[in-house]
């Protein structure tokens, strides 16, 4: 009833937004209020996570939609799990935007789609019919399209939008067809007729693939990831935090909700197939993020990459689930959960932290930027929280999940195919490589432009933000170090989300108790983040404790040394393109072929010398264009059929009649 | 009761004793290099003398500079007081196992190519840059091996693979071979020592831990120092405790033989140390971009050893 309150109010507030839009106050009140409804909804689900037992789900059929169909919403621990981490992080984005609403720019057109997107989110996870599910599903894409074309006088930003567009529908349709085989041949479009509903062979093959088309695109597996990267960074920060954070985690809730619970049963090869997706698609996604020298697209192609760790956790728990292993699955299951959660905190995070600097400096080339911690400590401190949680530190909350994830994965020699024997080792060798290089990622996005000197008079000028976005982008680093240190309070609380969906209980603590991390099975492995953070807080005081003792206080403050080279050009510095260049050589050269160019004037020349980096994007030469090319022809040939006469139209008309008269002859 | 005081004796040793270290790694050196060299108590005497001295920090220098040292000292201690050396009856013993462990040299890591890049000079660019080029293919090829020994021991505690290589678990195996070898270059780079780099240079356009390093001055200096010394005999004790665990006292056992094995750990890293000398001193210093290969055959190596395990189980 709250939660209705609470989801209905969303709408409210759009209308306020559009109807009193010209007043700045007003978009501070809906923010506002689009806050309190986000919090009231992150304790509803709670509420409802800690008072339900494991399986039961209120239910709700509301006489709304298509005359014989009724809408059919439902609350299980699922549903509320996510319904709790997007509301949590939306609260958090809202309380930003009270602060940074004003400064986007068409912030009128911002302010109305912000809770209606969140109202479509929280429909998609409540839906438990495939109507109210695809509907709930148009409603978040469209209006998170609108709120990528908010700024459509940038022709990128129109760029971006129209490939949103097309993928967005292109996946709404896999989904579509998706939900007409779950459906069966019993016409009956509710998620309870689907979970009784046993698919086996063809049609249960077809769904996995359809649900990884059209759930996999929202989500950023490559290469269906390419809308991604040039969508998220065009809408203002705080709504790509949204996206980047949460709708991500939307999609993959579509993934969970069809193949642990609507779909049945389970082939090993499901698995296999999902662990490789999500093991390519975290290499490349933090491959490309290492390449980008804009702030915003660099968070994009870093969350391409955790969905990508996400999804491999997910393959793992299906092929457990299929070797009957429950409680391995069970574990790979949490992990990909606590996986989710961490990078919708930290992700937001980050976003936020970019749209601070943006704000602040209108700047998003981390080459302009540089020095930002001086100027500003809290963004700056804060974003390093969040770089070291998604670099997978201790003891944060990014490496808890990644541990799991590890011992789930440790795990895998036990599966009895071979494919996955020999295949697992292989997927653990690149989820290593791409946690290295996402630390790697985020050690040059934080130098860049948040060390150093400023490269840029907008960088040099650069001043705190105000107090909401300064309190929204604290909450969410304490909320990243709360679920690190307590990694047994979360992972137990996951635990009890996956019960129904697994059908076992797992303990997460099994091993040793609590705070020792430590689920037992084939591989025995612990880790105490609690002790961890207790035991390295002491040694740090017995540290300075010792250089007190031993060593002099004094400090003097001096110009830099740099071996007697120093230069007081800021450009003499580290740019973001160099860091990345010993990288780009071992990694990038095959994969974006990357090229430098350098061109220097003859002799004498006063011409400057140039450096260029030339790099091709794969997808785009590989699979866009060409696909482009080819619906392109087919249009082509297609159009030729709209200017015919009346008499062939006729005549095609009774083609077809005929041709599906053969059809219906045959069937019977 | 008798772990926390192995606890706390066996962290204190590991301070105490990795100048020492490092003392003989460089006497052993010069001596096959035909010096006489300094004594192997040098390191303690430079330690002390970086602090008495004062700390000069960059006009550019934020606060991260003036914190990192303490961050990346105690990362690597703590990563150290978890790791047996001479008995596995420790309260911290479980805390973290090998991944975790990769995890918190990483924060190590992490600050200190950030602390690079802090004063917004070009060499701390190129070694920070350098550094996680590095990092980023030793990093895997090390949790490969923890992937193999987990496999072969069905654990990732160095504790508890010691105590199963105690029990004969692993005989003289091709993978545990394999794993070994990526063990020890990923130490051999993790330490910044030649090939990969070279621990007593300035100046050098290969240099990659000193260029990050390369403002630091005072007690800041000497933490950072004091960590690469605790990080070097980290990767000894790591070593010892997974592939010559003898000697390591059990929880079960009596607490005599913690002091037996602590006279066997002395010997052990005396052994190693001499053996990196060696080492150094017969090969040398390969391009940064070599470095790459070099780790990415460590990585391949660890994964060999996962494939072995799979064809000696068939066989």
């Amino acid at each position: 009833m709250l939660i209705a309150a609470a989801a209905l109010s969303l709408l409210v507030l759009a209308m306020v937004a559009v109807v009193a839009g010209r007043f700045p106050v007003v978009h501070r009140m809906v923010y506002g209020a689009t806050m309190v409804a986000a919090l009231v909804l992150t304790g509803g689900a709670l509420d409802h996570l800690t008072g339900m037992s494991a399986g039961e789900a209120p239910t709700t059929v509301l006489p709304i939609g298509l005359p014989w169909l009724q809408a059919h919403f439902r609350l299980d621990t699922l549903t509320a799990f996510f319904m709790a981490m997007i509301n949590a992080v939306a609260a958090l984005a809202s309380l930003f935007a009270i602060g940074y609403g004003t400064h986007v720019p068409e912030h009128r057109r911002v302010t109305p789609l912000f809770p209606l997107f969140l109202f479509g989110m929280n429909m998609v996870l409540l839906a438990d019919d495939a109507f109210s599910f695809l509907v709930s599903w148009e409603f978040m894409s469209l209006s998170s399209w609108l709120l990528v074309l908010s700024d459509h006088r940038s022709e990128t930003n129109r760029e971006a939008a129209r490939i949103y567009l097309i993928m967005a529908v292109a996946g709404t349709f896999c989904l579509l067809a998706m939900f007409g085989l779950l459906s069966g041949y019993g016409g009956d479009y509710t998620f309870a007729t689907m979970r009784h509903t046993e698919l086996s062979g063809l049609p249960a093959h077809l769904v996995v693939v359809l649900l990884l088309f059209g759930a996999g695109s929202k989500a950023g597996l490559v290469p269906l990831h390419a809308w991604l990267p040039l969508a998220h960074p065009a809408a203002p920060s705080h709504v790509s935090a949204l996206m980047s954070g949460v709708m991500t985690k939307v999609a993959l809730y579509a993934i969970i909700r069809v193949l642990f619970d609507l779909n049945g049963g389970v082939v090993w090869w499901w698995g296999a197939v999902m662990m490789v997706v999500g093991a390519v698609t975290a290499v490349v996604g933090v491959l490309y993020a290492m390449m980008q020298t804009d702030l915003k697209r660099l968070l994009a192609y870093s969350t391409v990459e955790n969905v990508g760790i996400i999804v491999v956790a997910l393959g793992l728990a299906l092929a457990f689930l299929d070797s009957g292993d429950r409680l391995s699955a069970a574990l790979a299951l949490v992990a990909g959960l606590y996986h989710a959660l961490n990078h919708s905190f930290f992700k937001s995070l980050l976003f936020l932290g970019a749209g601070a600097v943006l704000g602040s400096t209108h700047e998003r080339n981390l080459n302009t930027l540089g020095g930002l911690l001086k100027r500003m400590p809290i963004t700056g401190t804060t974003f390093l929280v969040g770089a070291a949680a998604i670099s997978a530190l201790p003891p944060l909350n990014g490496f808890v999940s990644e541990w799991l994830v590890f011992q789930a994965l440790f795990r895998g020699p036990a599966l009895p195919h071979w494919t996955m024997k020999f295949g697992i080792p292989v997927v653990g060798a690149l989820l290593a490589l791409a946690a290295a290089l996402a630390a790697a990622c985020f050690v040059r996005a934080y130098g860049i432009a948040f060390l150093g000197r400023a490269r840029s008079a907008a960088a040099a000028h650069a001043v705190e933000v105000n107090a909401p976005m300064r309190w929204a982008l604290l909450a969410l680093a304490g909320i990243c170090v709360v679920l690190g240190v307590l990694p047994v309070v979360v992972s137990t609380a996951l635990a009890f989300v996956v019960n129904p969906l697994i059908d076992v209980q797992m303990n997460p603590a099994a091993g040793m108790g609590w705070p020792w991390l430590s689920p037992t099975g084939s591989v025995k492995g612990s880790y105490s983040a609690t002790v961890v953070i207790l035991v390295g807080g002491l040694l740090l005081l017995a540290a300075r404790f010792a250089v007190r003792v031993w060593g002099v206080r004094k400090l003097r403050r001096a110009p830099a040394w740099d071996c007697g080279h120093a230069e007081d050009i800021a450009n003499a510095q580290y740019t973001a393109d160099s860091f990345a260049q010993p990288i780009r050589r071992v990694f990038g050269s095959t994969l974006f072929a990357a090229r430098e160019e350098v061109e220097m004037p003859m002799p004498g020349d006063m011409e400057p010398a140039r450096h260029r980096v030339i790099m091709r994007d794969p997808v785009w030469d590989f699979l866009y264009v060409p696909i482009g090319v080819a619906v392109g022809r087919i249009a082509d040939l297609v159009n030729r059929l709209q200017f015919q006469t009346v008499r062939r139209y006729l005549l095609l008309m009774f083609l077809t009649l005929v041709f599906l008269l053969i059809l219906v002859a045959v069937r019977r | 009761m008798s772990a926390i005081v192995w606890q706390l004796l066996h962290a204190l040793l590991m301070v105490g004793l990795a100048p020492l270290v490092t003392g003989i790694v460089r006497l052993a050196k010069s001596r096959l290099q035909g010096r006489r060299g300094p004594s192997p108590l040098q390191p303690y005497r430079d330690l002390y003398r970086l602090l008495q001295k004062e700390a000069i920090v960059a006009d550019s220098a934020s606060w991260l500079f003036r914190v990192a040292p303490y961050l990346i000292f105690t990362a690597t201690w703590t990563g150290a007081a978890i790791v047996p050396a001479f008995t596995s009856d420790m309260t911290l013993v479980p805390a973290a196992d090998l991944i975790a462990l990769v995890a918190m040299l990483g924060v190590a890591r992490f600050f200190t190519a950030l602390a690079g890049m802090d004063v917004g000079t070009a060499f701390g660019g190129i070694g920070s840059s350098r550094e996680m080029m590095i990092a980023s293919l030793a990093e895997p090829a090390m949790l490969m091996m923890t992937f193999s020994l987990s496999l072969l021991a069905g654990t990732t505690a160095p504790a508890g693979i010691g105590a199963f290589v105690l029990k004969g678990g692993i005989h003289l195996d091709v993978s545990a071979g394999l794993a070994l070898l990526s063990l020890l270059m990923v130490a051999i780079a993790e330490n910044g020592r030649i090939p990969v780099d070279n621990p007593s240079t300035h100046l050098e356009l290969t240099m990659v831990h000193e260029a990050m390093v390369l403002e630091y001055s005072g007690r800041h200096l000497a933490l950072i120092e004091a960590a690469g010394m605790v990080r070097l005999l980290l990767y000894m004790t790591l070593i010892a405790s997974i592939f010559a665990p003898w000697g390591i006292a059990q929880p079960d056992e009596p607490a005599v033989f913690a002091v037996t094995g602590l006279l066997l750990f002395l010997v052990k890293v005396v052994l190693m140390a001499v053996a990196l000398a060696v080492f150094e001193t017969s090969i040398a210093k390969m391009r940064v971009f070599r470095v790459a290969d070099f780790l990415g055959g460590a990585l391949l190596l660890a994964l060999l050893a996962t494939i072995f395990i799979y064809v000696s189980e068939a066989v």
